[in-house]
């Protein structure tokens, strides 16, 4: 942990000496996600309601997905950035540190910038917190918060699996981003708006929903059971696979040495 | 210390010919060939010893690097470097080792080197002490004091290849690979890094690879060379060993005034001008003095110059008589 502090201060000095590049990206993404919010905005000025779900509260889901995203984006940017690293050789360099490969890789890259569409989920946030109707008890507080880590963990793992597949294809896969800019696209809207297919997707493939719709349902008052609540958890499972994705790339990695 | 027994490995190289069809085709179906980049590499390094690997470009001398230093597993055969499987136990095989890509940064490119060499302390887990005295000494070895407060992107290719030399060995490893350190170096620098390999070397008895395409590199530093070619070892021997084989070879320079002059046999013309030429002498069949009553007979000789052969020529002459 302290080594990966030493990482982010490296990181903050580089990316310190380029203010004016740092300062644009920061705004370029504020805005971008912007945008995102001024699709529902005119959305729900049509609109009284989507599927049932209010103005307030899909502001509220659209903050939670944007924040979790943004925060996963910042801390795990390596690996989004990964081919990167494989093809100019850099990842020759982590193989011959006495460190962990995947440690590496996850301090290797520390974008700050992207903080920007962290503020902007924050304010987004701010302001759905009161406004969306909930009472905002003890469960629902920690349900909000499970949402944002189990959402980071889906996030991440989705990097990792990108990753990985970079082992075997050298280029990246952009697929992938489907699941991860694309996660975050849908995300706005809870994910049953899409019709029970889509729901079954990103309940049992790729596990956005467990983030996202179930905990949420439990969050708007939609459902009391208190299992809702903790479908977050169930995410960091998905976290296994990922791992075991990435160690399959790095042993295939050894044997080619592309 | 290093010791790699029948080692093999092969690569899976996607082929195929130019043009937008066939890329096309081979985004469905690709066609592989399968190259063998080592083949039976088997040698021994001892402690201290300081080895050049030479061979032509892709005759599998980065392979074998990056399997000596954990990066690649071999197909079959064994590799064992200092009691460890280097794949196996990477991470407590890498921190006995430092690695120097010639043509690749492991400094952190915006920050001063400083810095770069502060994260390197507590990525190896160097304790602060012997990072004081280390660094102190590759300062002070390198000449490299003012070099280190500036960002690594400003610096030239010299004071890079000189701080990139000082960041593998600041953990004090016991094998230094150096994958052509002095490429792109100027000739003081190289010379510089050449002093200062051989210090580290007799200073901590630290064991030195060094692959290279600069023949001085080789003179200068090693006394043992490894030739590899197309992925085997033609030769494996004492630096001295090798030039008595050549040391009956003779390059002969000669300046003259007045027409040509014919060689006669056992001398192998380099080059012929008109008041210049440059021919090798096979010292069995045309004794030297004889060769310049030969020469001094047909014209009149304004310079001469006699030298044996140059690690250059002989490697030279080694790919030509291995034909590599």
């Amino acid at each position: 942990m302290r080594l990966y502090l030493k990482y982010l201060s490296i990181h903050l000095k580089s990316q310190m000496q380029y203010k004016t590049s740092f300062l644009l990206t920061l705004l370029g993404q504020f805005w971008s996600s912007f945008a995102m919010f001024l699709g529902i905005y005119f959305m729900f000025s049509r609109f009284q309601s989507v599927e049932g779900y209010t103005y307030s509260q899909v502001l509220l889901c659209f903050a939670i997905v944007l924040m979790a995203f943004s925060l996963a984006e910042c801390l795990v940017r390596g690996f989004d950035t990964f081919s990167v690293i494989i093809s100019n050789g850099e990842f020759d360099r982590i193989m011959v540190r006495p460190r962990n490969e995947m440690f590496q890789v996850l301090a290797s890259k520390v974008e700050l910038s992207r903080l920007g569409r962290l503020i902007q989920a924050t304010i987004i946030l701010l302001y759905a917190l009161p406004s969306s109707g909930i009472v905002w008890t003890f469960p629902k507080i920690l349900t909000l918060i499970l949402m944002v880590f189990g959402g980071i963990a889906v996030f991440s793992g989705l990097f990792v699996v990108y990753a990985s597949l970079c082992f075997f294809t050298i280029e990246g896969l952009e697929f992938i981003n489907i699941f991860t800019d694309g996660g975050r696209e849908f995300g706005r809207y809870p994910f049953s708006i899409y019709g029970n297919n889509v729901l079954k997707f990103f309940t049992f493939i790729v596990p956005l929903a467990l983030f996202q719709y179930y905990p949420f349902l439990y969050l708007i008052g939609k459902v009391t059971n208190p299992l809702y609540m903790l479908t977050p958890i169930l995410c960091f499972f998905f976290l296994l696979p990922c791992y075991f994705l990435w160690r399959l790339g790095v042993s295939h990695y050894k044997s080619t040495g592309s | 210390m290093i010791e790699l027994k029948n080692i093999n490995k092969t690569f899976k190289v996607a082929r195929r010919n130019s043009g937008f069809s066939e890329a096309a085709k081979s985004f469905f179906r690709r066609d592989y060939e399968l190259i063998q980049a080592l083949k039976d590499i088997t040698f021994t390094i001892k402690e201290g010893e300081m080895v050049g690997y030479i061979g032509p470009n892709g005759a599998g001398k980065s392979s074998t690097i990056k399997i000596m230093s954990g990066i690649l597993t071999q197909d079959s055969g064994e590799c064992i470097v200092n009691g460890r499987i280097p794949w196996k136990e990477r991470i407590s095989h890498v921190s006995e080792i430092g690695v120097v890509f010639g043509q690749r940064s492991q400094l952190w490119w915006d920050v001063p080197v400083i810095d770069s060499f502060e994260l390197i302390k507590d990525i190896y887990k160097i304790p602060p002490k012997t990072y004081r005295v280390n660094l102190d000494e590759l300062i002070s070895l390198l000449n490299i004091g003012e070099v280190i407060k500036t960002p690594a992107r400003q610096l030239s290719l010299g004071q890079r290849t000189r701080c990139e030399i000082a960041a593998s060995l600041l953990h004090n490893p016991k094998i230094l690979f150096l994958d052509e350190p002095t490429i792109g170096l100027d000739a003081v620098s190289k010379i510089a890094v050449r002093e200062f390999i051989k210090t580290t070397n007799q200073r901590h008895n630290t064991t030195v690879i060094l692959t290279t395409h600069d023949m001085q590199d080789i003179e200068a530093l090693t006394e043992r060379i490894i030739l590899i070619g197309k992925g085997q070892i033609l030769l494996d021997g004492a630096l001295t060993e090798l030039k008595k084989r050549y040391s009956d070879k003779k390059t002969i320079t000669v300046e003259y005034t007045g027409n040509k002059f014919t060689l006669d046999e056992g001398m192998t013309c380099l080059e012929q001008l008109k008041g210049h030429a440059k021919f090798v002498l096979d010292t069995n069949i045309l004794s030297v003095s004889k060769a310049i009553s030969e020469i001094s007979r047909q014209v009149e000789v304004l310079d001469i110059s006699i030298s044996g052969a140059t690690a250059e020529e002989m490697v030279v002459s080694l790919y030509e008589e291995y034909k590599i």
